[in-house]
């Protein structure tokens, strides 16, 4: 059995920003990533990200990775594992991990989970067909293996990753057919549909995909409109030519590490559906057990950075050795998240947190 | 038209341009309608000139006086909404950030287009900066008949 302070699940932003305090603070630290490479998501972000300077906005996501991983290599107090996949959180606060086909255990005084998220998907005719996509398979085929996933693609969703990855596939030669959305209104930011529009890419509200068509492989998709029920409109199919169908309908906060411990769950579909009770200092209801980042409501990486320090400090107030400049910092990074969810679109995320507070004062 | 396609109505460009005689010397469009949480644009300005405040969620404004066209904003919009427009002539000269591939080069006649997406008209393409302080985005500076000045939006090359 490996012994550690802190064993930190998750090299995305929030794993990699909570690590980065914990050795600041003088811990041991163990970060384990089941991908072969740091940075979550971030590696496949090729836009410029929005934020102010603490979340290093007007960089390119795959830098931003670099920006938090490196100061952590080399770090005496810190082992990187990647390729590690943790099978199993025990409540003695252990985890066993899966590194190259090698078995480990490893056992730690608190462990963050920083999972992140898994996408959803949809439901419909012939979903399996080669060429169904997620979003986040296509940005890892396009933007970090240099794969061009199909010629022509129709997006599924017009939240922030949708029309992100709809710009990305028209930035690697892909042709965007189309983007449907069965809401009455785009999800995301209107900037980046702007882009699109300018670009000539249609953008449909109150439409979502019927079916895939095509014997062995996508050859097109089926698109019907949508009333105010978001029950399907008779009469009103389209059928687009296409190779490709990119589904980008929102994420769900991978919580399932948490259950096997028992940490208590609840659903609070704002914060993408079931998610760890958290308190205020991040920890879940299972003592020395904290989680942070999209693991516990799906946000924009700029949050689940300023989460993730947070939880790094508080990981270390726990364990009785603050942080050296904990006070200053705490302050910083609290006010600089209340920020990022004051306006229109955070105010779901507060709506969230709001009824998380809720589930733990009934339970 | 914002919410339902991705396009802003006349109206709302229109309240982020200026007159024609402010445009003798260039100034920043920003195109950003929404209160999201994001302020680089005011941040890297040098002169001060395009302001948010601590609410990093309200929309930014510009103080045309301090403006000087410099662009250094373009490229430090993340999304794009931001163009720098002087008017010489018969042409407006735009400023527009750029992300695809290939770039044109001076001296191109590459197609003007709308925020709809279509053709409206042949742009000369005067500049071309890819500067890597703008880390990416290309800067084209482009000649526009000037009845396109609230209709221009981008080039398709």
């Amino acid at each position: 059995m490996i012994q550690t302070d802190v064993l930190v699940i998750g090299g995305g932003p929030s794993g990699l920003c909570a690590a980065q305090l914990l050795i600041e603070s003088g811990f041991k630290v163990i970060l384990v990533d089941r991908s072969p490479v740091l940075g979550g998501q971030l590696v496949k972000q090729t836009h410029k990200f929005f934020g102010s300077k603490e979340q290093h906005a007007k960089t390119r996501g795959f830098d931003i990775a670099n920006l938090l991983i490196d100061p952590l290599l080399n770090h005496p107090d810190l082992e990187i594992w990647t390729g590690a996949t943790v099978l199993g959180l025990y409540p003695d606060l252990v985890a066993t991990i899966n590194q190259n086909e090698q078995y480990h255990k490893i056992q730690a005084q608190a462990i963050v989970v920083a999972s992140g998220a898994s996408e959803k998907f949809l439901a419909f005719e012939n979903n399996d067909l080669p060429g169904v996509y997620g979003a986040g398979a296509v940005q890892t085929l396009m933007n970090q293996y240099g794969v061009r996933p199909a010629d022509k693609i129709v997006m599924v969703g017009s939240g922030n990753i949708g029309l992100i990855v709809s710009y990305q596939c028209l930035q690697a030669g892909i042709q965007v057919q189309a983007i449907v959305e069965a809401a009455p209104q785009i999800g995301g930011y209107k900037v980046h549909a702007s882009k699109l529009a300018r670009l000539g890419v249609p953008i449909y509200t109150q439409k979502t995909v019927k079916k895939a068509i095509g014997k062995d492989k996508v050859e097109a998709c089926e698109i019907v409109s949508l009333d105010d029920q978001f029950k399907e409109i008779p009469g009103t199919s389209e059928v687009i030519e296409t190779d490709g169908i990119c589904i980008s309908v929102g994420l769900s906060p991978s919580y399932q590490l948490l259950d096997m411990i028992d940490a208590k769950l609840g659903y609070v579909p704002e914060l993408g559906g079931t998610i760890p009770l958290i308190d205020d200092n991040y920890m879940t209801s299972v003592n020395h057990v904290f989680a942070c980042g999209d693991g516990v409501g799906i946000e924009e990486a700029s949050a689940a950075m300023m989460e993730g320090y947070l939880t790094g400090l508080a990981v270390a107030r726990h364990l009785n050795q603050p942080h050296p400049e904990n006070e200053q910092l705490m302050k910083q990074y609290t006010n600089a998240l209340n920020t990022l969810r004051e306006g229109p679109f955070g105010y779901k995320t507060n709506v969230g947190i709001e009824k998380m507070k809720e589930l733990i004062r009934r339970a | 038209m914002l919410n339902k396609i991705g396009v802003a109505n006349k109206d709302l460009v229109l309240s982020r341009f200026f007159d024609e005689k402010t445009l003798v010397k260039p100034k920043a469009i920003l195109e950003c309608y929404e209160e999201i949480p994001c302020n680089p644009c005011s941040t890297s300005c040098p002169f001060d000139a395009i302001h948010i405040g601590e609410n990093i969620n309200k929309k930014p404004e510009l103080d045309v006086d301090k403006c000087v066209g410099c662009g250094i904003c373009i490229t430090s919009c993340p999304g794009l909404a931001i163009t720098v427009v002087s008017i010489k002539g018969e042409k407006a000269i735009f400023k527009i950030p750029y992300e695809m591939n290939p770039k044109p080069v001076k001296g191109d006649i590459v197609s003007g287009v709308n925020r709809h997406g279509e053709v409206i008209c042949d742009v000369e393409v005067v500049r071309v900066d890819g500067h890597q302080r703008h880390d990416r985005t290309v800067i084209l500076d482009v000649a526009v008949p000037l009845i396109y000045l609230h209709d221009f939006i981008t080039v398709r090359v």
